[in-house]
């Protein structure tokens, strides 16, 4: 069934279709309507779901942790200073091999108080042990959302769903809702390894000395390696069900490209727009956009990198002290592999818009260079 | 007692389990060793409420019979809540000698 969707909305329906059993959620603009619809859709029983309210994201985050133990498919929601609270409870799930899935409306952090997209509070989170999917249209939240409870339920990890304020979660978009029966064949229930149950009582997460503490770190980097290649299969497969197909990277107009401009999230629309234009023009420009950021798919983005003689990061984003984050990742990734010069631009902090205009200025400025005058160059920031 | 307790001893990376278990509950796990202060029930003035049962945050008090609490000093931690709660001011934390 064909329905135009908000973002937001598109969550909620992927719940439904991936029967979560248990929602704990607090609401923070611009998540709200996530829960708010999910709560109408276990009100009116289309999903056979406990909603559990709490007072914080702490909260939230802490009753999916116990839900899950207790074998159950768990989903939550939340933005920015949410996201900051969950922090410690962040670290709970993915050590104790939780496969939550939750989403994160990336918002700006504050202060100053802001409300707009950029992704300082999903990247801040980006050493927690969470599976991180970057998505670029409503349809796409969807259909990650299904994909990410597919291969977390194998490799025992949480999943951040990650989409950017308002120009994905408030915009509508035309979006297919599969049917439920489709989504039953594609994901089977969820059955958890070792769930908490009365009749064989275990301590779980107990004290661990350092003669065991550092195995247990390894099977979580195992996991991530191991779920690289899921993440393909995954995306594979539900293409192979939904003619919809997904993969780690998503590359357009690269294999001949010069200039290959590295994006995640929404900016990657406005940068395919872009390179049109400017293909028309004769200019050889192309769009890498990175959908999966943790477990970091190395090989993907050296591929389709290793032909570029300019590479331009676009990033939302800003690691104080240092550059922005996509580009210090994709750096390491070329590292000994590919030579290419990376240009790094700070760009859309807060949500200010990234026009066609301003990425054909970027694209302009690193013509011209054969390598970056600075390590990041700050776009449009006034004078 | 403390003879049942378990160690849990791996001995390669196979045998551990992803989520970090114990093989047991924690009844394999006497606690009562942390304790400086002991809980000791003045029977006699005891009202049978069981406040202090809903409120020992380790399940360290068993009931004897319907409503009689007794504290199972296997696990109990010394934490002095019980005496804390106690509306008749029947239990007393005593110090444990060595």
């Amino acid at each position: 069934m064909k329905k135009v969707i908000m973002g937001n909305h598109a969550l909620s329906y992927g719940a439904m279709l991936a029967r979560v059993q248990v929602i704990s959620a607090y609401p923070i603009t611009p998540q709200t309507q996530v829960v708010e619809l999910l709560s109408e859709i276990v009100a009116d029983k289309r999903l056979a779901a406990e909603f559990i309210k709490v007072e914080s994201e702490h909260s939230a985050m802490a009753a999916c942790i116990g839900a899950a133990a207790s074998g159950a498919r768990t989903f939550t929601a939340t933005s920015s200073q949410g996201l900051a609270l969950m922090h410690e409870l962040l670290h709970w799930a993915a050590g104790a091999r939780l496969p939550i899935v939750m989403a994160d409306i990336n918002r700006a952090m504050a202060p100053p108080w802001s409300i707009w997209t950029d992704q300082n509070d999903s990247l801040s989170q980006r050493d927690t042990g969470w599976m991180q999917y970057y998505c670029q249209s409503n349809q796409e939240v969807l259909d990650t959302l299904l994909q990410a409870y597919k291969v977390s339920e194998k490799v025992l990890l949480p999943a951040m769903i990650v989409l950017d304020a308002f120009s994905l979660s408030h915009t509508y978009e035309n979006v297919d809702i599969p049917d439920i029966e489709q989504v039953d064949k594609y994901l089977p229930p969820f059955v958890y390894p070792y769930k908490l149950d009365p009749q064989q009582p275990h301590t779980f997460g107990g004290l661990t000395t350092p003669e065991w503490y550092m195995e247990f770190r390894y099977k979580i980097q195992a996991a991530m390696e191991q779920a690289l290649p899921l993440v393909t299969q995954a995306g594979k497969e539900f293409g192979d069900q939904f003619g919809r197909h997904y993969d780690t990277v998503d590359p357009f107009m690269v294999d001949d490209a010069e200039t290959v401009l590295v994006t995640s999230g929404t900016a990657a629309s406005t940068a395919r727009y872009t390179v049109e234009q400017l293909r028309r023009k004769g200019v050889k420009v192309g769009n890498l956009r990175i959908r999966l950021f943790r477990p970091f798919p190395f090989a993907d983005v050296r591929r389709h990198l290793k032909k570029a003689k300019r590479v331009i990061v676009m990033d939302r984003n800003i690691s104080f002290g240092h550059h922005g984050i996509f580009a210090q990742e994709v750096k390491s990734a070329l590292y000994g592999h590919v030579d290419a010069p990376v240009f790094d631009y700070i760009v859309g902090l807060g949500g200010r818009d990234i026009f066609p205009a301003t990425i054909e200025n970027i694209i302009a400025r690193s013509q011209k260079a054969k390598k970056p005058s600075q390590d990041m160059h700050w776009v449009e920031v006034k004078e | 007692m403390a003879k049942d307790r378990m160690k849990i001893t791996f001995k390669k990376l196979s045998e551990l389990p992803e989520m970090v278990m114990s093989l047991k509950s924690m009844a394999a796990n006497p606690t009562h060793s942390w304790r400086n202060l002991k809980p000791v029930i003045d029977y006699a003035n005891c009202i049978n409420c069981l406040i202090c049962w809903k409120f020992c945050p380790d399940a360290a008090i068993d009931l004897e019979g319907e409503d009689k609490p007794v504290i199972n000093l296997n696990f109990c931690k010394g934490c002095g809540i019980c005496a804390e709660e106690c509306p008749k001011k029947c239990i007393e934390m005593i110090k444990e000698g060595r």
